[in-house]
Order: C-alpha cells, then sequence, then structure tokens
C-alpha cells in the first residue's frame, strides 16, 4: 500500500462493508452486461472471450460478497446481497452498469474499468485487510488477462478501419465522464486509504491514466477531456440504467421468495 | 450437442453410384471394416465427404443456435452459483461449435461458408432449439434431456469412422454429461422445492419432452439414408434404436423428481424389458425443420444480427492484421 497504516487506525465495519461492497458490485454489474452478450458477440471467439471475463468478474463478487455479508455479520449470504438489495443499495462504479451498446462501447468500457481494477488489486495486494489482499491476489491475474483482451480489442478497432476509428472513439467520447468517479476519493475512500486497507486514489488515478495513456497511443485515440460532471454510483446514486439491469438480476428471487435454487 | 439423424433430411442424394474409382473404393471400405479411421489426407468417396460435411456443419450450427434459447436466461439466473454455471454451460457449446466448425474445415468446406449457409436458411440445425425457454426450470430441462439425448446421439459418434469428427466428439461428449448432470440438478431443486417450482419443473417436461424425443430424427422407416451411413460407420444405432434407449433412460429419472412424462401411452413392457411410449407428432417435426417452428425466425433473426452488427468490427480486424503484416514487412 502506498499509505502504510496508523497503526490503531480503524475503520468502522459498516464503512469496511461498504468499501467491499464497491469492489464487489463493480464486478457483479459488469458481469451481468458481459452476460448479455453470451450468443450474441461479432464471432464465436469474441463471444467466449467476453463470457470467460464475465466467469471471472462473477467469481471476484462472489468472494467479496460473502465477505462483505461475513464482516457484516448480519446473516447475508453472496446471493441476500445480491439478489435482495435495492438500487440504492448497490455502490457498484456507475461505469460498470452502461449499456452494451456496440461491441465498441463494451470493449471501451471493460478496458477503462479492466484498467482500473488492476491497479486496484495490485494495491490491494498489500491490504492491511488480509482476507482482500488474498482475493485480490487472485482476481490481479485474471485482471491481466482480460486487460490484454480488452487492449488488443481497442487497438485493432482504434487502427482498424476508417468507421472502426470512429466508432470506437466516439465511444470513449462517451463513456470517458464516468472515469472521474473511480479516482474522486469521498470520505470513505479517504478513511479506507488512512487504515492502510485500500489505497490513496489519487495515486492510483495518476498509475491509471499512465497505463491508459500508453494504450490509446498505441490505438492512435485521442484522450477526451476531464469531465466536470462527477457520477456517484459508489455513494448509491446510479443512471437510469441500473434499475433494469437489477429488474433482470433479481427477478426470480423476488418472485419466488424464501425459496432456494 | 446436437445430431439429430439429420442426415436424412439433405436435399443432396448420396449414392454409391458417384464413386468411380472401385479400387480405391474398396481399399476405404477395406479400412472402415478394419476400424481404422479416415483421417483428412486419405482418400473418400465423394459421398462419405459431402455427407460428413452436412452431419457436421448440422452440429456445429447446432451449438451456435443452442446457445440462443439458453442464453436467454443468463441474465435472469436465480443464484450467482447457477449463473456461473450456465454461463459456462453456454460458453462450452460456443467452444463446441467451434471445434466442430474446425473438424468440418478438414473436408474442405470454411467456416465462412458454413456460416453463409447457416444465416441464408440454407443449413440445418437441430430442431429443439426452435422452441422457447420461458422459464428457469426449461434451463433445467435442456440440460436433463436435450444434453441427455446429445450424448445418446454422441456416445456412438466417438467411435465414428472419420477421425478428426470421432476425437471432437469424445472431447464433447465428457462436457455434456457435465451439462447433463448440472440440468437434472437444477430440476431436483425445483422438484423438491416450493408449489411454484414444482409446477415450474412440470411444466418444463410438459413443453420439452416430445421435442427431445424428435432430436434423433425420422422413424427408421422414413429415414432413407441410414443404411449407407452405417455402412460407413458414420452412423452405428438407428434414430428408433437412439429414441428407445433415450426414454428407457429418462423415465426413470421423471419418476425420481417426482413429475409425470405428458404421454398417456407410456407404459413398460415387462417382456421386452422397455418402454412404449405414444406416437411422436412428425407433422410438427417437418414444420419446425421447414422453419415453422415457434422460434425460428427469431433464432435466425438473432444469429443474423450478431452477424450483421459485428461485420465492422471482424473489418477492423482485418484491416489492422493486414497494416500490422505490411508494417513488420517493410521493417525488415
Ligand atoms: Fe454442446
Ligand atoms: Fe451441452
Amino acid at each position: 500500500m502506498s499509505a502504510r497504516a496508523d497503526a490503531g487506525v480503524t475503520v468502522a465495519v459498516p464503512d469496511r462493508v461498504r468499501h467491499l461492497l464497491r469492489i464487489a458490485d463493480t464486478s457483479l454489474v459488469l458481469a451481468q452486461r458481459l452476460g448479455e452478450w453470451v450468443g450474441h458477440g461479432p464471432a464465436i471467439e469474441e463471444d467466449l472471450g467476453l463470457a470467460n471475463t464475465a466467469l471471472d468478474l462473477l467469481g471476484q463478487a462472489r468472494l467479496l460478497l460473502a465477505y462483505a455479508g461475513e464482516l457484516e455479520g448480519r446473516g447475508r449470504s453472496e446471493d441476500a446481497l445480491a439478489f435482495l438489495r435495492e438500487e440504492a443499495d448497490f455502490l457498484n462504479a456507475t461505469l460498470a452498469e452502461q449499456p452494451n451498446g456496440d461491441f465498441g462501447d463494451t470493449i471501451v468500457r471493460q478496458f477503462l474499468i479492466d484498467a482500473y481494477q488492476l491497479e486496484l488489486y495490485e494495491q490491494l495486494m498489500t491490504s492491511a485487510d488480509p482476507r482482500l489482499a488474498e482475493i485480490a491476489a487472485k482476481a490481479v491475474k485474471e485482471t491481466r488477462y482480460h486487460l490484454r483482451f480488452s487492449s488488443a480489442w481497442l487497438v485493432r478497432l482504434g487502427d482498424g478501419t476508417a468507421e472502426s476509428h470512429g466508432r470506437v472513439q466516439g465511444s470513449l467520447d462517451r463513456l470517458w465522464p464516468f472515469t472521474r468517479e473511480l479516482f474522486d476519493a469521498d470520505n470513505l475512500d479517504r478513511a479506507i486509504a488512512v487504515a492502510g486497507i485500500g489505497p490513496q486514489l489519487a495515486a492510483l488515478g495518476a498509475a491509471w491514466s499512465a497505463r491508459v495513456d500508453a494504450v490509446l497511443a498505441e490505438a492512435m485515440l485521442r484522450r477526451p477531456a476531464a469531465s466536470p460532471y462527477r457520477w456517484y454510483g459508489k455513494q448509491g446514486l446510479h443512471s437510469e440504467h441500473l434499475g433494469y439491469l437489477l429488474a433482470d438480476l433479481q427477478h426470480l428471487q423476488r418472485t419466488h421468495a424464501g425459496a432456494s435454487w | 450437442m446436437y445430431t439429430q439423424g439429420l442426415l436424412e433430411q439433405g436435399s443432396k442424394t448420396v449414392t454409391v453410384a458417384a464413386v468411380e474409382d472401385a479400387e480405391r473404393l474398396q481399399r476405404f471400405e477395406a479400412k472402415i471394416d478394419a476400424e481404422e479411421k479416415i483421417e483428412p489426407k486419405d482418400w473418400m468417396p465423394d459421398a462419405y465427404r459431402q455427407t460428413l460435411i452436412r452431419q457436421i456443419s448440422q452440429h456445429a450450427h447446432s451449438e451456435i443456435v443452442g446457445m440462443l434459447p439458453e442464453g436467454n436466461w443468463i441474465t435472469r439466473a436465480p443464484t450467482l452459483l447457477r449463473k456461473s454455471i450456465l454461463i459456462a454451460k453456454v460458453q462450452d457449446e460456443g467452444g463446441h461449435g467451434a471445434y466442430l466448425y474446425s473438424a468440418a474445415e478438414t473436408l474442405g468446406i470454411s467456416r465462412a461458408e458454413m456460416i453463409d449457409q447457416l444465416l441464408a436458411g440454407k443449413a440445418k440445425y437441430s430442431s429443439i432449439f426452435n422452441y422457447p425457454t420461458l422459464s428457469w426450470a426449461d434451463i433445467g430441462a435442456i440440460g436433463w434431456l436435450v444434453d441427455g439425448a446429445a450424448i445418446m446421439n454422441q456416445i456412438p459418434l466417438c467411435r465414428c469412422s472419420y477421425g478428426p469428427y470421432a476425437r471432437a466428439m469424445i472431447r464433447i461428449c465428457k462436457e455434456e454429461s457435465f451439462h447433463q448432470r448440472q440440468g437434472y440438478d437444477i430440476m431436483l431443486k425445483l422438484a423438491r422445492g416450493t408449489v411454484g417450482q414444482r409446477r415450474m419443473a412440470q411444466d418444463a417436461l410438459d413443453r420439452w419432452w416430445w421435442p427431445s424425443l424428435m432430436m434423433f430424427g425420422p422413424p427408421d422407416g422414413a429415414s432413407q439414408h441410414t443404411a449407407l451411413s452405417v455402412r460407413w460407420k458414420i452412423k452405428r444405432f438407428t434414430n428408433d434404436e437412439l429414441r428407445q434407449k433415450f426414454v428407457d433412460f429418462t423415465v426413470p429419472q421423471a419418476k425420481f423428481l417426482d413429475i409425470s412424462v405428458p404421454d398417456p401411452d407410456m407404459r413398460w413392457d415387462e417382456a421386452a424389458g422397455q418402454h412404449r411410449f405414444g406416437e411422436i407428432n412428425w407433422a410438427e417435426f417437418h414444420e419446425v425443420l421447414k422453419g415453422n417452428g415457434p422460434c425460428n425466425r427469431e433464432r435466425l433473426t438473432a444469429r443474423r444480427n450478431a452477424h450483421d452488427a459485428g461485420r465492422w468490427v471482424r473489418e477492423a480486424a482485418a484491416a489492422y492484421a493486414a497494416k500490422h503484416t505490411a508494417r513488420s514487412v517493410a521493417a525488415a
């Protein structure tokens, strides 16, 4: 961790749970989006590639949700947290819930989040929370692979045909404003960083920026200007899209209350 | 999944008369009689090649189209574990498709040609995927019945005389049997669940039972080309033999689930040691194959949309690869 824990600094359990949910929900919601692609990709190999990423993200979400439930101590399982929380209690980055759009939109969304998650998990491997560090160590390997897949496609699309270049630059311009939220620390982020549980988001943002710029250059894409507007998905304030996503996700558990599957 | 004895449905007539070279044919058949595999470089009668191309490509298309009805429930799977299992399953089917297209390519046809045939509505795929998935229990029923029927069809294909197809089948059958067990596990959970869940399970069996029996293809009497396929060891059992095996295997499983097979004529024939079952609605089967099933249009439209929407992506990849090669050649 870049900022080591001050010995004795502790974060209240509900805040630690909220911090875990931010990471877990981003993976869960993104996996749900990628699941919509299965069977509809531009070719079999891409279909399988997106499904692979979805499976890894779902695996990360399950580990993190299970841990959040244990830490919380109210007996909520991974499924209770995924299927029975309301929209305002989901703390994913707003970027993750953005609709799939075309393949270029999906690749840009994926690339921006992969690069973010890679920096994040690398830092979390030395978290003061050993359980979180353990989950991050597993996730970091998967995320490296995800980023290879999304970067390779971003470069192909950016440096492919005039049409693909135009399309994917448009995707980047549309999705870029959602990245600001990832690195703007709020009180919870700051408390987590001071306790050495998670990284300083400003430093994370700088590392992310460098990584993203290198790939954008290779893809012949222009980095959009910084967005004046900031989203607050990580505080439970979402775009219009999450409600529909949750309606699908939670449909069976909500209509058959108490059933086991 | 999913061969269907579709062999017999092809428009091309398969005749031994087309084979001109008697000596090479003799050697080819001697090899088959000796249970040796035919490999891509070996001489083979054109009728054998065409039959295999048709069968393997239909099988590959079935895997790919089969991703759609199950993919329909990925976003709504009831637990995170079930969701993971379903994504992995549908992904397996895509892998089977890719693997089978490669096996067909060894016979001198490209994947692109085969996909064009599918999208043009000229190629067939298993009729079962033209039925809708209306509830979560359908995902259980498909794994249990449809993957189950696929296994019955495909286990003998592991010994098919054509090497690449036989080897593909060995790998694929292993995964299909996982799918079958996972599907049955979904059914078991529902069958032991709430009233609503049990109703869902029964409804799924009601809708999937007959279409599953149809997966084995038309009855032997109506099937013209089985004999040649059996002689060349492409096919080892007739459609009716495989269908009977499936029924005998599946009926006790339905009993264990405590749900009923929707066939008033179903009974155990003690003397014969097998189940007797009612008449299959072959008119429905032929309509579905002709494109008039409940979801034929939807399935093909979904495949066409994916293909069309992916065109600019494939073009970009090709353009990038070409530039990249040109650059590295220039640099050398
Ligand atoms: Fe399959
Ligand atoms: Fe399968």
